[in-house]
Formats: structure tokens, C-alpha cells, sequence
């Protein structure tokens, strides 16, 4: 059961996170184009590449990496067993975040928040509630443009995040921020696809070892 | 470790502390039903009656006539009900061993009424895909009306025991407006087993008074009868056909009965609306109330009983004339720091 578990760290890249994206399936995907350059956020200006026509260029470079540091993250907590809360407040999307949520077979969270959820879930849910281990955020903002309050709660139970950040969005209480864009379909199908197929290989992963541990 | 594990005092705290409504386990519930069924028995027993034919009727009168009671309130008198019945039903818990939760959107505050909305947006995305394929096709699409008239949707009430969770007004509005816009589209027809889920049908109440048909005595002659009443008085009219006008009240004639002209004109309105003063004649028996609502009341129930004698059409002009209408008025009460229902004491400046 140890060695199930510390054999993954020992790897760079256990479950080949990097196959499954390239630099083209996301300048396909739409997922370098931020908003205008009006709605820059501070935080934001070292992942743009630059502005064009008043838009901003998300830079791919960045994302690729802070994607794939970001899919290793969620694979690692996929295979320990740990719940993953998908997390959005946009409406357009809110049906396909939870459908992939569900044929992976963790949670999602894509209705009005209630303010105690995770802070003060014993005496909402009933003691012995187990939280998510991790928050992955598919759009950081409330509808109101605000930040979401999930961010701030889950940095104050000590739960890391997982966000894709755009260009008007804040960063800075996100354990893993994937700069890219998060409006539009096509974007948010390809994080959706990624997520989906990264879990369910990490939990495959970790059927396979334990059917081999077993063996013995 | 790496991360805290954060729980609160309540958690850490083994026994002792209030832990909410109590939580009815399966295995409780098994164990009262089996109690029940046993417990039938030995009353059927004991009333002398066959186990296997007692019915919950009979276990109802068995406990009333074994633990008699004077209580008003009928929930507090004692009680032998199937458990399903007295134990109200509640959520289980909602996550297994290892701690994860059974429902995919269990981290919302309600799962059941966020898997609604998600299930029928699904089958709304279902039948646009559909209406877009039969236009791809040039098909034409359905048209059958659906019959809204006779159904209604399911009320918020209705709802939350269908889900067994707390709903605020605003969810079950935008429920209700997400079920409407289905059936607005026009190939809403694939999904109407879904929707049939959440209608009821409301029955047509037609509220035609029915008038009775004419009666006829020992000689031969028609007659009907009336019922009327008005602030404390009851009043009978049985009326005659082939009559000369004669009135009859109580036994004794109306001259006598009521010597104020006013109650008199009040009895011969319905005839005189009609224009039969001379055909009918009338005897009624009245009770209760003062002069003036004894005349009101037996216009009422002539009015009621001239119905029959009448066509369709003079009854509407009745109706609408305000003779078969119940005068609703009664004494106001008193109410207490007035003197009367309206009147308050005398104010006094100092």
C-alpha cells in the first residue's frame, strides 16, 4: 500500500500528461485569446504575450506548462483516491461541467454558492463530512465579475486549487492557475476533454496497480 | 503530514451534545415493521378475529375500543400505524465508508433538485438536437397542441415532498420556467412521458346548480319546494301550481303574520317579478331570526322553489335580479375596548 502510493512521486511525469495536448490543439481551441485590454488585471501581465488590436494574446509557452504542472497535479490526486470538486459560475457551460463530472465520477458545483459551504460544512451537511481535496476552477469569476468565493475558502481549509485564469481574472490564491481563455466553447470543451481523460486514466492507474499488488 | 486536518470541536467531541433531528436507520425501520406485523397479529388475536384478514381499519377500532380516550386532538390519542406512516421519510446518509459522496452533485446544499434542473435541461438540449435534425432533413415539424387547459403544474408543496428537500420560491419558479420553455418548443412531443411527471390533471368543475323537477301530489296539482335563509331565519316555501294567491305562513295568513306592508311587498317580489301573483299559492313554515329576516328568508325560499315552475332564461333574470342570492349579511361582533363592533367609547381629552 506504501510503495502504491510513493511510487508515483518518484516519476516527473507518471501518467504522460504531456501526450494529451499540443501547442496547436490549444491555438485551435481559441484558448490564447483574452479579453480587452481595458479589463487587463495586474496580476495577469507576466502570462500575456501581448495585445493586439486592443486584445490581449495569452502566452501558449506559459500555459502549456502551468497545464501540464496543473493535469500531473490532478492525476496525482485522482490515483490517492481524493475528491475533486469542478467549480464554475458560468451559465453557458454550467451542463457541461457537470456531465463531465459525472462520467468521471467526481463532483461538481456549478450553482449559487452557499456562503458556509466548505467553511462550515459540519453543520450544514452533518458532522463527518468529508471535503474536496481538490477545487478545480473552470472560471474564476462570479457572475458579478467578482472573484468566486470558493477560491478564498478552499485557501482558508488548506484545500488546493486547480483555476484556468483569464486575462481579467486574479491569480493569486490559486495553488496551480492555468492562464487561457475560459469564454469560449471551444476552450472549455478542450479543459473539460483534458480533465475527463486525465482523471479516469489516473484511476485506471490506480486499479491496475492495485489488481497487480494483489496478484502477489 | 502535509495538510492540516481541520474539524471542529464538535467532531472531536465523542458523546454528549445535541446532534439534531434523530436519524432513522434502515435497520431501525426493518426492525419497527417486523414489530408491527407482529404485533397485528397478537391484537387480532386477542380480538378474536382471523391474523391474516385484519385490516388497518380494524386495527383502528381495536385500539379505540381497548385504550378508550377523551382527548380532543386526534393525533395524541394512542396510535397503531404501519412505520412507513409514523417515521417520517428521511435523507440517508450520503456518503459510503471511505467518505465520498453518493450523489455527483452532493457538494451543492441540494442534490436532488440540482440533478432535476440538469436532467431536464438535458432533455431540452435533447429535443432542440432533434428539431434541428428534422430541419436539416426538411422535415416538417410537429405541430399537436398540447391541451393546457386541463392540466396544472406541480405546486412548490407537492415538489419538495417529491424531493424531500427545502426549496425557496425563487428555485421552484425557475423549475416551473424551464418546464415551460420544453413545452414550448415544438417537438416537445419526445419528451412527454418527462413532463407528464410533473402535471396533474385538474378536473372540469362545471357548478350547474341543479334545479328539481316539478312533484305532484294526491289531486294532481304541481308543486315544488324551497329552502331560504337569511341572518338567523330558516325558512321552508312549498308553492302550488293552479292557485289563487293565497299565502299561508306557519298556518297563519300573511296579514296576520305580518302586519308591516314592507314584508309583505318583500314575499310577493319574486311572484311579481315573474308576473304569477294570482297563479301560485304558497304555504311555508319559518323559524328563527326577527320580522324582517323571516321575510327574507321566505323570499329566498320561494324565489328557489319557483325555479321549477320557470324557463332557463327567467331563471338567469332571476339570478341576475339578486333573488336567488343569500343575503350574506350577519350581526357583526362586539369587540373588546369598543363599545360595539364599529363604535368605539367616548374620547375624552383628559
Amino acid at each position: 500500500d506504501d510503495k502504491l502510493l510513493t511510487e508515483p512521486l518518484s516519476h516527473p511525469d507518471f501518467f504522460s500528461v504531456k501526450e494529451l495536448f499540443t501547442l496547436k490543439n490549444l491555438f485551435d481551441a481559441r484558448v490564447h485569446l483574452g479579453h480587452k485590454k481595458g479589463c487587463r488585471h495586474r496580476f495577469m501581465e507576466p502570462y500575456i504575450f501581448g495585445c493586439r488590436l486592443d486584445q490581449d494574446i495569452i502566452d501558449l509557452d506559459q500555459t502549456m506548462q502551468h497545464l501540464q504542472l496543473a493535469l500531473n497535479f490532478t492525476a496525482h490526486v485522482a490515483y490517492r483516491g481524493g475528491i475533486i470538486l469542478f467549480v464554475s459560475r458560468k451559465r453557458q457551460f454550467c451542463h457541461l461541467i457537470e456531465s463531465t463530472a459525472r462520467a468521471c465520477g467526481e463532483y461538481a458545483h456549478t450553482r449559487y454558492w452557499q456562503g458556509g459551504l466548505l467553511t462550515n460544512a459540519h453543520i450544514q451537511f452533518g458532522p463527518g463530512v468529508r471535503l474536496p481535496d481538490l477545487v478545480v476552477f473552470l472560471s474564476t469569476l462570479n457572475n458579478v465579475f467578482e472573484p468566486h468565493v470558493a477560491i478564498r475558502d478552499a485557501a482558508k481549509m488548506n484545500i488546493p486549487t486547480v483555476g484556468v485564469v483569464d486575462t481579467n481574472c486574479n491569480p493569486c490564491l490559486i495553488t496551480y492557475p492555468i492562464p487561457g481563455n475560459d469564454d469560449s466553447p471551444a476552450a472549455m470543451e478542450l479543459y473539460c476533454k483534458l480533465f475527463r481523460m486525465t482523471i479516469i486514466r489516473a484511476k485506471d492507474k490506480r486499479r491496475q496497480s492495485e489488481a497487480i499488488e494483489e496478484l502477489r | 503530514t502535509l495538510r492540516l486536518i481541520c474539524t471542529t470541536a464538535a467532531v472531536q467531541r465523542k458523546n454528549g451534545g445535541a446532534s439534531g433531528p434523530e436519524k432513522y436507520t434502515e435497520a431501525f425501520i426493518k426492525k419497527q415493521i417486523e414489530e408491527f406485523n407482529l404485533g397485528k397479529r397478537h391484537l387480532a388475536n386477542m380480538m378474536g378475529e382471523d391474523p391474516e384478514t385484519f385490516t388497518q381499519e380494524d386495527i383502528d377500532r381495536a385500539i379505540a375500543y381497548l385504550f378508550p380516550s377523551g382527548l380532543f386532538d386526534k393525533q395524541a390519542r394512542p396510535m397503531m400505524k404501519h412505520p412507513t406512516e409514523i417515521f417520517p421519510e428521511q435523507r440517508k446518509i450520503q456518503w459510503g465508508e471511505d467518505g465520498r459522496p453518493f450523489h455527483f452533485l452532493f457538494y451543492t446544499g441540494k442534490p436532488s433538485y440540482y440533478s432535476l434542473m440538469h436532467e431536464t435541461y438535458e432533455k431540452l438540449l435533447n429535443v432542440q438536437k432533434h428539431q434541428d435534425q428534422l430541419t436539416v432533413q426538411d422535415l416538417p415539424l410537429q405541430k399537436e397542441k398540447r391541451n393546457l387547459a386541463g392540466s396544472r403544474w406541480l405546486t412548490k408543496i407537492e415538489l419538495e415532498e417529491m424531493l424531500l428537500e427545502k426549496l425557496s420560491d425563487d428555485d421552484y419558479s425557475r423549475f416551473i420556467q424551464l418546464l415551460q420553455k420544453l413545452v414550448a418548443l415544438p417537438c416537445a412531443d419526445i419528451e412527454e412521458e418527462y413532463i407528464q411527471k410533473f402535471s396533474k390533471e385538474v378536473p372540469v368543475q362545471l357548478q350547474k346548480v341543479v334545479i328539481d323537477p316539478l312533484q305532484f301530489d294526491e289531486r294532481g296539482v304541481a308543486f315544488s319546494t324551497g329552502e331560504g335563509k337569511r341572518k338567523t331565519a330558516r325558512a321552508t316555501a312549498v308553492i302550488y301550481d293552479n292557485g289563487t294567491g293565497k299565502i299561508t305562513v306557519n298556518g297563519i295568513d300573511i296579514l296576520h303574520y305580518f302586519p308591516v306592508l314592507q314584508d309583505r311587498e318583500q314575499l310577493l317580489f319574486p311572484f311579481q317579478f315573474l308576473g304569477r301573483i294570482g297563479k301560485h299559492d304558497m304555504v311555508c313554515t319559518v323559524s328563527g331570526g326577527g320580522r324582517s329576516a323571516q321575510a327574507g328568508a321566505i323570499r329566498l325560499a320561494s324565489a328557489k322553489a319557483l325555479r321549477s315552475f320557470v324557463t332557463e332564461k327567467e331563471v338567469e333574470f332571476m339570478r341576475q335580479a339578486g333573488l336567488l342570492t343569500a343575503d350574506p349579511r350577519v350581526k357583526e361582533r362586539k369587540k373588546p375596548g369598543q363599545e360595539g363592533p364599529r363604535r368605539k367609547f367616548t374620547w375624552k381629552k383628559r
